[in-house]
């Protein structure tokens, strides 16, 4: 019943449908896009060099033949997919983390705080440097994992404190007096009343987990060439602006439009959790 | 001589809403004029745009008139000087009224010396006189003292010492006693009497109690939606009102002196200010509603000899009929009687609580942390419900109610003592056990809004508990509760803030029902509900307990709602029962002194009664918990043992008093050494 009365809700709000079209065309865009430009993203154009947007090469191409169009909408589909499996794992994570250790509190509170605290001191981006050669030869989904591994752990202590509020709240005792198990207590009661800051928290995230892939894939520590996302296409892109602008203008538009659409429907999403709000 | 004028007072808040529409009234000196009206009918807006204390983007019309100046448009520098030093302002909450980091003796000293060009000693020295005749003891001393050290009746009264600083002419108390306990309620109102024999200003009393003004006002102003709907003497409002919206608030009130009749509830909810309807808005609740109720709204017009003016088309002849609230408003049935009650003994026990106890430790230290205390919250208390009864809990705030509640809910091992539901021992009960039980064993809370999940449909938050404990026809049996309750099964798919308070109780109650429980715990059911609204809660909560054999403990500070509808009483002083038995000989023959003090502290909405009635005035505020007086936890209160000779009274600093049955009666218990075995005088309790 709710999910319906949720789903209503955010599709009355005029900004969601727009962000939620814009991610649907870019999703278009990066799965189905690729099937009607006239390259493929591997192919090397050896006649054209940094040629500006043609009718052949429609977004140009690049310093050693490929095509913009078929690269930035591969390196997409590979950011879109790092970006939300980041944030959906880190803020899942969070979410568990914290609202586990806020409801049920003693020592399982103090070890999950303390294993909270030990990552928020490390270095990530050191741990990455020195991970990353490791897995040069395995999945990309192992460089999801340590990214999303670095990035849950102040949600979680804010999600933490927010339950030691909620966990005194009469419907959660209610709950508790009707003899519903704790951990459902946590699905249906606490995490619904967190979603505003969970929703919020993920949307910041895949915008996050995006850059903070572009960053680690400039400093070759991310995704490795040959494969391409968005962030190598940037980082390759952003020192040939004057000159050869479609080689940053395509990628960096892309990755905009990404982040978006996804804080609209964010915030749509937020609005229609949330019957307090308005809008 | 009239001191304040207010005339044809307009708010309009952003967004169109229109939260005092019209309001006129004078107050003359030493006149105490008492605003009566239910949440948001803009009796507190309209004090605050006297005062000039509204926020920004609000637009006021109409015009306020001070000693014939013009307040409403004065620029904020001459306000200030006004503020404070002709208007005075006694707030609800007396805790965020001070600024916590300065003493009470110099946040008054400050008020003193912003308006008086008097030394810093002499300020100080006015505090303290300031605190002594609003009775606070050793006043010296507490000057020196920070809110947070004072109870809350004692910052109401520093509030009120602080009001009255600069000896104002008028009084603005806005629900000054409505977050204190009856008997600290007492004193505050006899300070204010006190305070206003002081400096003779005029006091506007902006209360949702009808009792409280009973006993205080001269002249009455009630307030609906936004407008005053009736204006007139007290006596004229209370014997003899003549708009039904007055009638059916006086009529809907829980009575000591009728506690058997059925109440009269008003249907309906209060229009929402930004979509009044289009004539009358108290039409749509109207039980005297004609056509002629839609075309325009009334005027407030004079009716009948007097002063008095009534908003309504129909108020003349409300006058000539003489009608009150009990024969204009339908008096809902009461509920037919299954089998005849069998006697007490032969019933089943649905809870039996025996030798109860709860402590808990009071620590100190941040890193090392030691035991410095106790807080005896529940002290050994016993009590049991029969299977069809109703045992209301009473006490005042920080007497163990809730704890006591909370014990009895956990279905845990107690501390020490038993607790035994349906003949099960809470502390031998296995996992599948207890939640078994749970379904016997269900609770309705005090504030309707916290006691349901904001994100989840009414529908959801009904059929948690079908589904956690296995039920199959889940939505079939979700529009059966809803419809059980007095409210629509299409309702189900809305939130919990679609709802009025009144409405979402009734959620609370469904709930509560789901299982179909044996007992139902009531933590304060009705006390966050406006008195028209609380009516109806009453009603169908007796109506549901007859209808499903349904046992209640009902727990409340309001003892006519617990004489209303409770069989037996239990009243609780810090962490022990001080007397308990049937409502009946509790009300009528009051053994304990305490419950003497709490039964003459209650106001009536009766002035005559309120005015001829004697108050046993309690000393002083309860006592920590955390170090109550040995043997006699009263004693350190007792108007009692005051009159006792020396002997006597050291019986009561010695020795414990158990609750041991009074004789004549067949159940009626007090817990002390000396009860009272008159009867109380029907003026001083009815």
């Amino acid at each position: 019943m709710r999910s319906k009365v949720v789903f209503a809700r955010m599709l009355r709000n005029r900004q969601t449908r727009y962000g939620l079209i814009a991610l649907l065309v870019l999703l278009l865009l990066a799965y189905v896009g690729p099937f009607f430009g006239p390259h493929d993203w591997l192919e090397k154009d050896f006649a054209a060099f940094m040629e500006p947007p043609s009718a052949d090469h429609w977004w140009g191409t690049t310093q050693i033949g490929q095509d913009v169009y078929a690269v930035a909408l591969h390196g997409m589909q590979k950011s879109i997919v790092i970006g939300f499996l980041v944030a959906l794992i880190s803020t899942g994570l969070a979410a568990l983390v914290g609202a586990s250790a806020g409801y049920f509190g003693g020592w399982l509170d103090k070890a999950l705080m303390w294993g909270a605290d030990l990552l928020l001191v490390l270095p990530s981006f050191l741990i990455i440097a020195i991970v990353s050669p490791n897995l040069r030869g395995g999945s990309w989904l192992w460089f999801v994992l340590l990214l999303a591994a670095f990035s849950w752990m102040i949600t979680s202590r804010v999600v933490r404190s927010m339950t030691l509020s909620l966990r005194e709240r009469e419907y959660i005792l209610a709950a508790r007096y009707m003899g519903i198990p704790g951990w459902k207590i946590i699905i249906r009661h606490v995490v619904p009343n967190l979603s505003s800051l969970l929703i919020i928290d993920a949307t910041l995230n895949v915008s996050a987990a995006i850059i903070g892939e572009a960053g680690l894939s400039f400093f070759g520590f991310g995704v490795q060439p040959p494969d391409v996302s968005l962030g190598t296409l940037i980082a390759a892109g952003s020192d040939k602006v004057p000159g050869y602008s479609w080689l940053f203008l395509f990628p960096s538009g892309l990755l905009v439009l990404l982040v978006l659409s996804v804080n609209l429907i964010g915030d749509g999403l937020r609005d229609a959790l949330d019957p307090g709000s308005n809008s | 001589m009239t001191i304040l004028e207010v005339n044809d007072l307009n708010v309009t808040f952003r967004g169109g809403i229109k939260a005092v529409r019209g309001v006129s009234y004078q107050l003359a000196r030493g006149e105490v004029l008492g605003i009566v009206g239910e949440s948001g009918s803009g009796k507190s807006v309209t004090s605050l745009a006297v005062m000039g204390l509204l926020p920004e983007g609000a637009e006021i019309s109409g015009s306020v008139k001070l000693h014939g100046q013009e307040l409403i448009g004065m620029p904020e520098e001459e306000l200030t000087r006004l503020r404070g030093k002709s208007i005075g302002m006694i707030f609800q909450d007396p805790l965020s009224a001070f600024t916590p980091v300065y003493t009470i003796g110099a946040q008054i000293a400050e008020a003193v010396r912003i308006h008086q060009k008097v030394g810093k000693d002499k300020a100080a020295k006015r505090a303290v006189e300031l605190l002594d005749l609003v009775g606070i003891p050793h006043p010296d001393v507490r000057a020196k003292a920070f809110p947070h050290e004072f109870s809350g009746g004692m910052r109401q009264r520093a509030m009120i010492a602080m009001a009255i600083a600069n000896d104002p002419d008028v009084l603005i108390c806005d629900e000054p006693t409505t977050a204190l306990d009856v008997t600290i309620q007492a004193q505050v109102l006899e300070v204010l009497k006190t305070a206003q024999r002081e400096t003779g200003a005029g006091i506007v009393m902006i209360t949702h109690d009808l009792g409280v003004v009973a006993g205080l006002a001269d002249r009455v102003l009630v307030m609906y939606a936004g407008r005053p709907v009736e204006l007139g003497g007290v006596d004229e409002i209370y014997y003899r009102p003549r708009m039904p919206y007055t009638m059916g608030l006086l009529a809907s009130i829980p009575r000591m002196d009728r506690p058997s009749a059925r109440l009269i509830p008003i249907e309906g909810n209060p229009p929402s200010p930004a979509a009044l309807p289009p004539g009358c808005p108290f039409a749509p609740r109207c039980p005297m509603k004609v056509d002629a109720c839609d075309d325009g709204e009334p005027e407030l017009e004079p009716v009948g000899p007097g002063s008095r003016r009534a908003a309504c088309i129909r108020a003349h002849e409300i006058e000539l009929k003489n009608l009150d609230g009990a024969t204009i408003y339908p008096v809902p049935e009461p509920p037919a009687e299954t089998e005849a009650s069998r006697p007490r003994a032969e019933r089943e026990t649905v809870l039996k609580v025996e030798d109860l106890i709860r402590h808990y430790p009071l620590m100190k230290g941040a890193v090392f942390k030691r035991r410095v205390g106790t807080v005896h919250a529940v002290d050994g208390i016993s009590f049991d419900i029969a299977e069809g009864e109703t045992l209301g809990l009473v006490g005042e705030s920080g007497c163990g109610k809730t704890t006591t509640l909370q014990q009895i809910m956990q279905l845990e091992a107690p501390q020490d003592g038993t607790v035994v539901v349906l003949g099960k021992d809470s502390a031998k009960l296995g996992r599948g056990e207890r939640t078994a039980l749970r379904r016997d064993l269900q609770i309705v809370f005090q504030d309707p809004m916290a006691a349901l999940d904001p994100r989840m449909p009414v529908g959801d938050i009904l059929a948690e508990p079908l589904r956690a404990h296995g039920r199959k026809d889940v939505p079939a049996r979700v529009a059966e509760l809803l419809t059980l309750v007095g409210l629509e099964p299409s309702h189900a798919e809305r939130y919990p803030q679609n709802f009025s308070g009144g409405q979402r109780q009734r959620i609370g109650i469904a709930r509560a029902l789901a299982l179909e429980p044996k007992l139902i715990v009531l933590d304060e059911p009705v006390s966050a509900l406006d008195v028209s609204i609380q009516a109806g809660v009453i009603n169908l909560l007796e109506d549901l307990k007859v209808k499903l054999g349904l046992s209640y403990l009902f727990v409340a500070h309001d003892l006519s709602v617990v004489r209303h509808i409770a069989d037996r009483v239990a009243v609780m002083y810090l962490g022990k029962i001080a007397e308990i038995g049937a409502v009946e000989e509790v009300y009528a023959r009051p053994a304990h002194p305490y419950t003497r003090a709490l039964l003459s502290a209650i106001p009536l909405p009766d002035p005559n009664l309120e005015r001829s009635r004697e108050r046993i005035l309690l000393e002083g505020d309860l006592p920590s918990p955390a170090s109550p007086p040995s043997a006699c936890r009263f004693r350190t209160r007792c108007p009692k043992r005051a009159r006792l000779s020396a002997e006597d009274a050291r019986r009561c600093d010695t020795e414990e008093p158990i609750v041991t049955r009074l004789a004549p009666a067949a159940d009626h218990g007090a817990a002390c050494h000396y009860p009272e075995v008159t009867e109380v005088p029907e003026t001083a309790v009815s």
